[in-house]
């Protein structure tokens, strides 16, 4: 019982270390207000460099959501608003870099890497089957020969 | 021919080891700034000095100048700011502050016990001017040449070894030009 109380005494102060990131922001619709969720989720901070800017306590990270705010006031869409992020902080900010020249072996990398293994495997298993079927394993001759030191074995033990 | 196949995974692991080597030892928290080869934003902001001064983007126009992002909370600010002093008098630097999400009392408390080397001292209680610069953190420096474009950002400290290392050879570059 007194573990219970406990337990539920840090869940109340983890309810309020949570709240404190949270700004109060008007939104007209649920939908907008996950946009704005989403948005932050999606965009890092710069000075915390491992959290997004809605997990941060970070003061640029304030107004950073404060921006994305004001910006979906105006009515910007999702792209216009990380583009000016992108703009004042540089491509950091974004988690997802975008497809271009740049980033295009980053992108394909992991497909590379799959299609390349597999074609190394499939490689390597066609040449052995080859070779099995142009030459079996041992000769006539060689199969005699193993006979033999297998009888000779046999006879010493 | 096999032979020599033989080889590759060892020239791959070289050569993976080579592109990792190189990135030890870089500070992955300094960032290099979006607004290089882009004009300063555009701002009204008051003179730290005089709240009834307006200064613009004008002032970072005609000379290359040095802009630091500074403020009294900042720890690091208080480090930089004696060989700042330095670059402004011993090297005639022109060097333009602002004042980064300051008061200012504090601001001038500041400046009272470590002196002035700003030419002009923007004052930017609210981080517009630095957002729209992408500051994330004071103390940064910017150079600036005389069209007003922004050449290079520098975040930390600026001390003797960054002075000759990097922003000098970036003034030389944007002075040469002018």
């Amino acid at each position: 019982m007194r573990y219970l109380t406990a337990l539920m005494f840090l869940l109340a102060l983890a309810g309020v270390a949570r709240a404190e990131v949270a700004e109060v922001y008007d939104f007209e619709t649920r939908a907008e207000e996950q946009r704005y969720r989403d948005l932050i989720a999606e965009l890092r901070c710069p000075k915390c460099q491992n959290q997004n800017i809605a997990d941060s306590n970070a003061p640029i990270s304030k107004d950073m959501r404060d921006q994305v705010y004001r910006l979906m006031r105006e009515g910007a869409s999702d792209d216009e608003i990380v583009g000016d992020l992108v703009d004042r902080f540089g491509e950091f900010v974004q988690y997802k870099p975008p497809v271009d020249k740049r980033t295009i072996v980053l992108w394909a990398f992991p497909a590379i890497a799959v299609i390349g293994g597999v074609l190394i495997v499939a490689g390597v298993a066609m040449r052995s089957r080859k070779r099995d079927q142009e030459e079996p394993a041992l000769s006539q001759e060689e199969k005699a020969r193993v006979r033999q030191m297998l009888a000779d074995k046999d006879q010493q033990s | 021919m096999k032979r020599v196949l033989l080889f590759l995974p060892l020239v791959f692991a070289v050569a993976v080891g080579v592109f990792l080597a190189a990135g030890i030892g870089k500070d992955p928290t300094k960032l290099e700034s979006a607004r290089i080869g882009k004009p300063v934003p555009d701002f009204s902001l008051q003179s730290l000095n005089d709240p009834e001064q307006l200064l613009d983007a004008s002032l970072l126009k005609g000379e290359v100048s040095l802009l630091n992002v500074w403020a009294e909370w900042c720890p690091a600010c208080w480090d930089e700011h004696g060989y700042l002093m330095q670059l402004a008098n011993e090297k005639g630097v022109r060097i333009i502050g602002l004042n980064y999400k300051d008061q200012r009392e504090t601001a001038f408390r500041f400046l009272g016990r470590l002196g002035n080397p700003y030419q002009q001292i923007i004052f930017d209680p609210q981080g517009s001017l630095g957002f729209d610069l992408g500051v994330y953190g004071a103390p940064e420096t910017f150079v600036i040449d005389a069209e007003g474009v922004v050449q290079y950002r520098h975040v930390g400290v600026v001390n003797e070894q960054v002075w000759e290392e990097i922003l000098l050879p970036v003034i030389n570059k944007a002075r040469g030009k002018s």
